[in-house]
């Protein structure tokens, strides 16, 4: 049992560090794959090494990342550490990362197990971990199950039944090669089918992001240049005096955090220093700061003021925030307009003063539309709900993506099918339902073949 | 009279296990009911086919015989799925059901140590749930210390046609009457099976014109990695394929219920892979017609079988269906088709070994393990063969992994799984098929079948001569490199292929999917043959190979864990009540195969690795 588990060791939100621990064969392999920095693979066993956790190019987090390799560790086996910078957020996003390269998440009280069936343990220590295997292993499986909605397995049902009927289509092609009245899945018969599933499925791995966000808050950030409203904007969806306003260009130094509920949903809502170029140095601190909330917001609002022209400074904002979720609200719409953006090609634009609510509802109207808040809500929303099942999501569609590869590439059908199987395996786990003959009772119920 | 190792059965399995034992030197002795039926192929007249072909690979890897012979037999040779991958590829002999028995035969009367008997066996010899031999019908008892029972369908067999059932083996060979009652009483369970046949018919009664030619390949194939071949292609018959009418069905359909079948005259479980033209015609009704291939059973006789037309109606419906088939309007029937019951023990009850849980050193294989082909018989008796004889020798069992062959795969799948119908090998089966390849059998278990001393020392040499070439050729590609000259991507563009754009080596070439060896050969002088092959799988499915190696290995790590033999499962706290049953029954002898029986779930097995750990 040495493939590679993985689990955030601490308590989540609490504390200034996080640690995300794994074990197993992989380790250290699975970590060196999302890990900017020195090879880990060839560095010293007990050793600290500094560097970033990146998924793809994107940069995570700054961590410290402690190697140990079997068997002087906590399991015997190789155990990698990783020290992140606490906060539910980043912590999640570097277990996920860690989920897509291999390792899968730890059992509870598995790390111990581990070290017990591996001799660090005791045998009066071992009574208490049996106490946690025993009753947490059988029920691990019952409550992934009770977690996902009925919408959602039976999604996941729908799609391992396409699959079935797909590979048994190419199996009784395999094993019966003669039988020329049973119709030959062409190629192109499954990339169509794997399109349409890939289209679903990314989809349900969207959309369980956003229910993550629901959980946990949607993370959003004003930004604009001074003195263009953003504290005024924030004050009327708060609908309290947080942010200090003022006509004083440069008020709001501090970034100031308020929490609406939208409709049930959460927003965490930061307002931030306007951004302009500065001497001050306390205003400075605030601009860097606000740039770098940008990088971690999950929704920016752009905001414009109507009367002043597009300065250079807007067209940085407007340009810094261009892969984001944005909406852009042109506050002021109450004075001369001789605000020009026609050239920008911007998209989810809101007007709005300060003086009035419909411009404020405009601007809620919009954030529900942008993050599917009504489809959230409603019952039929079909979507992941813990690391594990999304980790597993991501890798049936990542399966997806290496037969459609294979197609295009044209391999034989037998290689396309490895990961067509694999889709149906890792899909089967999110559901709790494992291979068995399936495929083969599906072959026999529904082909006509025999001497 | 004392041998060391008795085989009960003649068939497939029969002649693998007596060969086997007595080659590895052991006094053998095979009992037969009747020598003229040595090696019989009572259905089919072929041998091999998807997974199935690849067991004969296997067989002719670790030293048996089935490659050999149906080499000698061969009538049309032809490699299946040429277009669907390197995995599932196989290869399927039409076998002369005259040359391949007599040829069979041939080769056990020249075999040192072993002797055939004519004679039925009633009953085993036990002392101390140990087996000392094998009772005969006339009262001899022959003693021996170790038995192996490859009785085929012969255990009780009943032959059916309509309403009628009679007591008989197939031809109206004599079945045996008691030995299934005496399995019993010695604790084993006995299950009812049954398969079928269609008819033969008189080949000068056919309207060829009315039929589609089916030939075999160009280019000369052997089963055995002795690579001789003993009917050139231009010399090879061909098969022929015609499909059921509306009128067939309409036979079928209006006589349904005067099948043996359908009439409820029949207890034993059939195969579902193999179903009847009857049950064809009802459970695919929505079907306008069914395929049936004409095949030749001989160049000596003129029986041609009706592949896909096995029934268990009456002769006279039988007459009626025949000569509804198109070129078959006037065909004289030789025999007609009929469905076969017989008893089989629990695959459950035997050990990785073949070795039976119950009594020490008695052995089984073939369909009285539930399984059904030629080829499924020959792998488990080849390895009961071999198994017996290292079991006197007090050494460990061969037990081949499910990553390492189709054998390994089927072997355990009966211990571990259990049958309900009659078991056929297919490629799905097995988990790691990429790795189970038709090409490299050898590869593959060579070793083994050397170390256990069935390989003679020349022919290992060579095999070790083969992977050193591989190894050079593939050192050697890896180290050629080829750039973008003029004249390289010419010829490049004519394949045609993606013209260079850097330097790159012949290795990685390779790999693109439209360059052949024979491209490679273009820019390098090769002399190889057989490796070419390896090489080029190697190199084109690298990424999904080492995928593969990657999962087995993970099932490896698990097959390590050994459960001891004597373990009490009722002392083993929280283990699930069906998990807790289905361990006492089927006692793995690992974590890994624990983990495969079903009802054994993820949980049970950390609780069942926490316990040994803290009993170990």
């Amino acid at each position: 049992m040495n493939d590679t588990i993985v689990a955030i060791s601490t308590a989540l939100g609490v504390g200034a560090i996080s640690i995300v621990r794994l074990s197993g064969t992989e380790a250290i392999e699975v970590v060196n794959n999302c890990f900017k920095g020195k090879d880990l693979t060839k560095v010293k066993s007990h050793t600290i090494n500094y560097g970033h956790i990146v998924d793809q190019d994107e940069i995570i987090d700054e961590v410290l990342v402690s190697i140990m390799k079997a068997p002087r560790t906590y399991t015997a086996e190789d155990v990698v550490e990783i020290n992140c910078h606490g906060g539910i957020i980043s912590t999640k996003r570097i277990l996920e990362t860690i989920l897509t390269h291999g390792a899968r998440l730890a059992e509870p009280g598995e790390f111990t197990k581990r070290a017990f069936l591996n001799g660090r343990i005791d045998l009066v220590k071992s009574e208490a971990v049996m106490d946690i295997i025993d009753s947490k292993s059988e029920e691990a499986n019952k409550l992934a199950l009770s977690q996902l909605s009925g919408s959602t397995s039976n999604m996941i049902k729908k799609f391992r039944e396409k699959l079935k009927q797909l590979l048994a289509s190419i199996e009784v092609n395999i094993d019966y090669p003669e039988y020329y009245d049973i119709e030959v899945v062409t190629k192109e018969q499954i990339s169509k089918a794997i399109s349409e599933m890939k289209k679903e499925l990314e989809k349900v791995i969207k959309e369980s992001k956003n229910s993550t966000l629901i959980k946990e808050g949607i993370k959003t950030v004003i930004v604009g240049r001074p003195n263009v409203g953003k504290s005024s904007i924030l004050n009327k969806l708060l609908e309290q005096e947080k942010a200090i306003v003022t006509d004083i260009a440069g008020t709001t130094r501090d970034i100031v955090e308020g929490e609406i509920y939208l409709d049930g949903i959460l927003l965490n809502i930061i307002d931030t220093a306007g951004i302009r170029s500065t001497d001050d140095i306390v205003e400075k601190i605030g601009v860097e700061k606000s740039l770098s909330m940008i990088d971690d917001a999950d929704l920016v609002i752009v905001v414009l003021n109507n009367n002043e022209k597009l300065t250079k400074e807007d067209e940085e904002i407007i340009d810094k925030t261009k892969d984001k979720q944005r909406i852009i609200v042109i506050n002021k719409n109450d004075l001369e307009k001789k605000l020009d953006i026609s050239k920008s090609n911007l998209k989810n634009i809101v007007e709005t003063n300060a003086n009035r609510v419909e411009g404020i509802k405009a601007l809620k109207e919009k954030i529900i539309e942008l993050f599917q808040l009504e489809t959230i809500k409603s019952k039929d929303y079909t979507y992941l709900t813990n690391a594990r099942q999304i980790s597993l999501a991501k890798q049936a569609y990542q399966s997806l993506i290496e037969a459609e590869l294979g197609i295009n590439n044209d391999l034989p059908i037998d290689m396309v099918e490895i990961d067509l199987k694999n889709t149906f395996e890792y899909l089967g786990e999110i559901i709790g339902e494992t291979y068995s003959e399936e495929i083969l009772d599906h072959l026999f119920a529904n082909f006509c073949v025999g001497k | 009279m004392k041998y060391e190792i008795i085989v009960v059965g003649g068939g497939h399995a029969g002649c693998e296990a007596a060969l086997a034992s007595a080659r590895l030197g052991h006094k053998t002795l095979l009992v037969t009911s009747n020598i003229k039926n040595i090696a019989d192929m009572p259905c089919n007249p072929s041998i091999g086919g998807p997974a199935k072909g690849i067991v004969v690979r296997e067989i002719d890897a670790l030293g048996g015989e089935m490659g050999r012979n149906a080499d000698k037999g061969a009538l049309q040779t032809k490699m299946l799925n040429t277009k669907k991958g390197p995995a599932v590829q196989a290869l399927r002999f039409q076998a002369d059901k005259i040359t391949y028995p007599k040829e069979m035969l041939k080769t056990l009367e020249a075999t040192n140590n072993l002797e055939i008997k004519e004679a039925m066996v009633e009953k085993l010899a036990v002392n101390n749930k140990k087996v000392t031999g094998v009772e005969l019908e006339d009262g001899e008892k022959i003693e021996s210390d170790a038995v192996i029972l490859t009785t085929g369908t012969y255990l009780k067999a009943v032959v059916l046609a309509g309403s009628s059932r009679k007591s008989s083996g197939p031809h109206g060979e004599k079945e045996s009457k008691f030995l299934s009652d005496n399995l019993k009483k010695l604790g084993f369970t006995i299950k009812r099976l049954k398969t079928g046949t269609p008819q033969r018919i008189d080949k000068n009664t056919i309207d060829y014109s009315k039929t589609q030619e089916e030939k075999g390949d160009d280019i000369p194939r052997t089963f055995s990695f002795d690579n001789i071949v003993y009917k050139e292609p231009k010399d090879q018959i061909s098969c022929h394929l015609i499909y059921t009418t509306p009128k067939t069905h309409e036979i079928i359909k209006e006589h349904l219920n005067e099948s043996s079948m359908y009439g409820g005259y029949v207890e034993g479980v059939g195969p579902r892979y193999c179903p009847s033209i009857e049950d064809k015609v009802v459970r695919f009704s929505d079907k306008e017609r069914h395929q049936l291939f004409l095949e030749p059973e001989s160049l000596y006789y003129d029986d041609i079988y009706i592949q896909g037309f096995s029934t268990s109606m009456p002769n006279e419906i039988q007459d009626l269906m025949v000569h509804s088939l198109p070129g078959l309007e006037k065909a004289k029937i030789l025999k007609y088709g009929y469905a076969i019951e017989y008893d089989a023990i629990d695959s459950k009850q035997l050990k990785r070994s073949l070795e039976t849980k119950i009594i020490e050193n008695l052995y089984t294989a073939g369909q009285i393990n539930g399984t059904s082909g030629y080829e499924e018989a020959a792998g488990q008796g080849l390895i009961a063969g071999i198994n017996a004889a290292l079991k006197l020798e007090g050494k460990d069992p061969l037990i081949l992994k499910r990553n390492e062959s189709y054998i390994g795969v089927l072997i355990d799948d009966l211990v571990t799984k259990g049958v309900k119908d009659p078991y056929r090998l297919l490629t799905s089966r097995a988990e790691y098929r990429l790795l189970l390849r038709n090409d490299n059998a050898d590869l593959r278990l060579r070793d083994y079948g050397y170390q256990v001393g069935l390989i003679p020392e020349e022919k290992y040499q060579a095999f070790k001569k083969k992977k050193e070439n591989i190894k050079e050729l593939t050192t050697l590609l890896q180290n050629t490199r080829i750039t973008p000259k003029k004249e390289t991507n010419e010829y490049i563009e004519k394949i045609p292929s993606t013209p260079l754009k850097d330097g790159i080596s012949l290795y990685d070439f390779l790999k693109r999917p439209e360059i052949t060896i024979e491209n490679i050969k273009h820019f390098v002088n090769i002399n190889y043959k057989e490796e070419l092959e390896q090489v080029e799988i190697n190199a084109k499915y690298e990424g999904y190979i080492k995928k593969a190696k990657k999962e087995a290995d993970k099932m490896l790590a698990l097959e390590e864990k050994k459960i001891p033999e004597d373990i009490d499962y009722e002392k083993v706290p929280n283990l699930a009540s069906e998990a807790r049953q289905k361990l006492a029954e089927i006692k793995p002898t690992t974590i890994g195969q624990a983990s495969r029986i079903s009802g054994v779930n993820p949980a049970d097995i950390s609780i069942l690795m926490v316990y040994l750990r803290r009993n170990g």
